[in-house]
């Protein structure tokens, strides 16, 4: 397949689409389309009526129904739901140490993550952006994307493999934590790597090399180009990575199975009360817990105004 | 906002019932749920829904050389549709969509299911090859309540003591080696458990052998003071656990690695660990065990079909190739028989009465408590859960 | 800026180093996938291709991975109309209400599967009172998909500007018109990166999934988890990965092409 043909530029093939037709056509547009292009919300309307019903139906009311669920409880004969208002969940929470050291491990161990790979991302999609060649950069993106599809369950086994008693970790000389949180730090990181990579890879590469050169023109030090004109653009890129890698942390309850040793976290608690007994009001109370983590988070990010931007 | 829907169910469900003339009791309300034994058997529905452990019913999909669902389907035109589940609380909830119409279920759900109005009585006389069942598999407190039967027996084993012999001085006999701080100080950090509330069950054995004061005569019938000794126990021991298990595959590489050196294990996973230092053994103070039991769904639409398969996976070629490909005893001497590997009913002790009667059979913890007493109330599973949350921490 | 040769190079060798790291992993799946152990080991045993051999046979996998392939192109194609059309709403227009409406599409992803799955699985059975299946699963992941589409449509829309639209406009072009000829073809790349990050979280999903899948739906990641867990089966799994990996590379490397070349282009 060559290199120029297949794809046709974009712009090109408007002006060719758009040739043949008559230039001036306002006059005769369909009515529909002179409805819409006076009525401005009926436009809006329209064009949110679909994605937001279907967030609010579908996500909304669901999540809503959670929230109530938390303030029921379980009978524990019959161990129907048993729809009295109550906040005995969220007293348990609070009153069992052991909620509380789960939230603040799941939270201690998705900072990790998130930081880890953060700073991992950020030379490596530098590099891919703003070093490589363009040919170069085309097989880093693929080499960044390829492992998302080895399955999610494997690359977690595999990683017990590498982590085992004489396993890779240890066989090349390395040393390996064993199994426990730092096995799942790692391993994490590991998983959500690329989905940090790519927002930051695509951060980096919407800033124009032009903006560097003319600042580097201008006898701007290195630190101070990256402070100053890097940075800000890049900050989005970074905020959407690390929402991706902490968000999909705080929820995981496979891979503390597989390599946490004899650790559990939030996820697990969710899951084990959601099955176990069946107590989903339990199981929704916990849930509570990464909600507010993360409505707080993402508050306090679009207080920065970064999530705009994402 | 519920209901509408309900009904419609219960409509449809009707309609099929009355379709094979089984039912003629099914105006009764808006719960589909039926709990009565059927007395006749009627034409088979053409389909029928299982759920069912990893391992329980093959259809060849996976290793076309392990498939005893087409036999099934040829003979009965039953189609089977099966789904398969991680552990008994996950598939407590999948059971309580309807969706299925024979569920495999461990002891520590079976009883949850009875007492949910999950579970259909069974009429074993419709279930010719119950006949074979080893005796001290029926009519047991996980099968069965107030003398009705709700499910059949599928095949059994024992939850045993694995160690690596390389980090043992002598052969184990007792749990001591995973209770004891003396011995667990030896393998901190190695020692593997079973990662389920129903594994506090096993601490509670171990103390009904070492600590008589504490009065326990059911490790599935424990009061308060009984349970939070159990806790206690395996709080000590957390200390020392490397991971808890709950797939086999992670227990069989954590003991060929070295991982684990020390803990519960199935006999299939012994079986499968390559490293020759590992032993297992039934210790001195008994053992928990599990005894799957084939239920039928009080909300099942196919329960012809569903009796069909029932008798199937109890005929000793089914049951045989199903318990031997899960790595369990079978439930009968003939299909002790028909196993490919002749030795097989000897390595799971399959028959073995003495060796049954050191097993306390996986059951459901109910406030009412299995050992008969009356004077106190007993935890039910519910408290099992959360205590175990808090063992783990 | 330029950078001093070190700072490439530094930069380069770290470039490489992370990618060893990422397919580290990797190599220890394709090697176990020849390995006569059925247990995943290090280093491995021997070179048998009898789980290749098995794999092939499977019947399981190739349903599984049907099944998966249906889930994530419905799943994309619902993500990328819902997506493209809230970008426009949220690019080109302001409303009140409207920052609601950008954090109410991040939420999904937002918030950890294990809380959006136990949601939807209420929220299917306990209040619609819909059996969970194939469309489930399929509702699901369009849900939390959307906003892969939405944030590379958003982008692209930014930088468009609206000049070329207002053109168009001018020039007499109907709304859809415009839409049609202007602005779709200028986000064609948007649209294909979203969509395929769409499809790779969805091909892969296995938390919300769990929770919102129907006896009868099983995706890959699926049998996956079922499979892992039985005797003899977790080699064939490996074989499977492997294979998924050696497939990927090809959509990936097309994309990729396709976006630069209009990149390119641009």
């Amino acid at each position: 397949m060559s290199t120029t043909s297949s794809v046709p530029d974009a712009h090109e093939g408007a002006r060719n689409d758009q040739a043949p037709a008559p230039a001036p056509r306002g006059p005769v547009a369909r009515p529909g389309s002179r409805l819409l292009h006076r009525w401005v919300w009926l436009r809006l309307s329209l064009l949110l009526s679909a994605p937001l019903a279907w967030m609010v139906l579908i996500y909304v009311v669901a999540l809503a129904a959670l929230l109530i669920t938390s303030l029921w409880s379980v009978d524990s004969l019959s161990s129907e739901i048993d729809r009295t208002w109550t906040l005995d969940n969220f007293r348990t929470l609070i009153e069992n140490e052991v909620y509380r050291n789960v939230t603040v491990r799941t939270v201690g161990v998705a900072l990790a993550v998130t930081v880890i790979d953060v700073a991992i991302a950020l030379p490596i999609a530098f590099y891919m952006a703003k070093v490589a060649s363009p040919r170069a950069r085309r097989m880093l993106v693929v080499a960044v994307l390829t492992p998302l599809w080895a399955s999610y369950l494997v690359k977690v086994f595999s990683w017990r493999v590498v982590l085992s008693e004489g396993g890779l970790a240890e066989w090349s000389g390395l040393g390996s934590p064993g199994y426990g949180l730092t096995a799942v730090v790692i391993t994490q990181a590991y998983i959500w790597l690329p989905y940090v990579i790519l927002p930051i890879f695509a951060a980096l590469e919407r800033v124009p090399d032009s903006l560097l050169e003319a600042a580097g023109d201008l006898g701007a030090p290195t630190s101070m180009v990256v402070r100053s004109i890097v940075m800000p653009l890049l900050v989005p890129g970074i905020v959407a990575g690390a929402i991706f890698s902490f968000s999909l942390t705080l929820g995981d309850y496979i891979t503390v199975n597989i390599v946490g040793g004899a650790n559990q976290m939030l996820g697990n608690l969710v899951f084990v009360n959601a099955g176990a007994a069946n107590n989903l009001p339990l199981a929704a109370a916990i849930a509570m817990i990464p909600i507010v983590v993360m409505l707080v988070l993402l508050t306090a990010i679009r207080r920065t105004g970064a999530l705009e931007n994402i | 906002m519920k209901t509408p829907f309900r009904r419609g169910r219960v409509a449809v469900a009707c309609l099929s019932l009355l379709s094979v003339s089984v039912l003629a009791a099914c105006g009764s309300g808006d719960d589909d749920k039926k709990t009565e034994a059927v007395e006749e058997l009627g034409d088979t529905e053409g389909q029928v829904s299982i759920l069912a452990w990893p391992g329980y019913v093959e259809d060849g999909s996976n290793d076309p050389n392990v498939d005893w669902v087409s036999a099934f389907e040829e003979k009965t035109g039953c189609e089977v549709t099966s789904k398969v589940y991680g552990t008994s609380d996950e598939a407590l909830n999948l059971a309580k969509s309807g969706e299925y119409d024979v569920i495999a279920a461990s002891g520590d759900l079976s009883l949850r299911l009875i007492a949910s109005d999950e579970a259909q009585e069974i009429n074993t006389d419709l279930v010719p090859n119950y006949a074979n069942v080893y005796d001290f598999l029926k009519d047991t407190e996980w099968n069965s309540v107030d003398g009705k039967n709700y499910g059949v027996p599928h095949g059994y084993g024992a939850n045993l003591l694995m160690y690596n012999t390389k980090n043992f001085d002598s052969p184990h006999t007792s749990w001591g080696a995973v209770f004891e701080t003396s011995e667990l100080e030896k393998n901190k950090g190695k020692v593997t458990a079973y990662d389920s509330p129903i594994y506090i069950a096993d601490a509670a054995l171990y103390l009904m052998k070492t600590q008589p004061d504490l009065g326990i005569e059911n490790p599935y019938a424990l009061d308060q003071d009984q349970l939070d000794a159990a806790v206690e126990l395996l709080k000590t021991q957390r200390e020392y656990v490397g991971e808890y298990w709950s797939d086999y595959l992670k227990e069989i590489q954590a003991f060929e690695t070295g991982d684990s050196v020390v803990g519960t294990t199935w006999q299939v996973i012994k079986n499968n660990v390559k490293n020759k230092d590992v032993e297992v053994t039934l210790p001195t103070e008994g053992a928990t065990a599990w005894n799957d039991t084939w239920m039928l769904s009080s909300q099942s639409e196919n329960p012809n079909c569903a009796y069909a398969w029932m008798d199937y996976i109890l005929s000793p070629e089914a049951n045989a190739q199903a318990t031997e490909y899960f790595g369990e005893a079978p439930n009968s001497p003939q299909a002790c028989e028909q196993t490919t590997d002749p030795k097989h009913c000897d390595t799971f002790h399959a028959g073995d009465e003495a060796y049954a009667e050191q097993l306390w059979f996986w059951r459901t913890p109910v406030k009412e408590c299995l050992d008969g007493r009356t004077d106190v109330e007993c935890t039910d599973y519910a408290q099992w859960t959360q205590a175990w949350t808090e063992i783990k921490g | 800026m330029t950078l001093s040769s070190t700072a490439r190079r530094t930069l380069a060798v770290l470039t490489a180093a992370v990618l060893v790291l990422i397919y580290l992993p990797l190599l220890v799946v394709v090697l176990n996938s020849v390995n006569p152990n059925q247990s995943m080991t290090w280093p491995i045993e021997g070179v048998t291709f009898e789980w290749w051999r098995r794999a092939a046979d499977s019947a399981g996998v190739r349903e599984a991975l049907a099944t998966s392939l249906q889930v994530a192109a419905i799943a994309t194609g619902i993500a990328l109309v819902l997506g493209t059309l809230l970008a426009l709403a949220l690019q080109r227009y302001s409303f009140f209400g409207k920052h609601s409406v950008n954090l109410l599409v991040i939420l999904p992803i937002a918030l950890p599967g294990v809380v959006t799955g136990i949601a939807l699985n209420n929220g299917f059975r306990g209040i619609l009172g819909i059996d969970l299946s194939l469309w489930t699963i399929v509702i699901a992941h369009a849900t939390f998909c959307i906003v892969t589409v939405f944030n590379n449509v958003q982008a692209r829309l930014r930088r468009m500007g609206t000049s070329l639209e207002e053109a168009s406009a001018d020039l007499g072009a109907g709304v859809f018109t415009t839409f049609r000829l202007v602005t779709l073809p200028q986000l064609r790349s948007a649209l294909l990166a979203g969509g395929m990050l769409a499809f790779a979280l969805s091909f892969d999903e296995i938390i919300v999934t769990t929770f919102t899948a129907g006896g009868g739906a099983n995706t890959l990641p699926i049998w996956i988890l079922n499979n892992m867990f039985r005797p003899n089966q977790a080699p064939v799994v490996n074989v499977v990965a492997v294979v998924l990996i050696l497939f990927s590379i090809v959509p990936v490397w097309l994309a990729q092409r396709l976006s630069s070349d209009v990149e390119a282009a641009r």
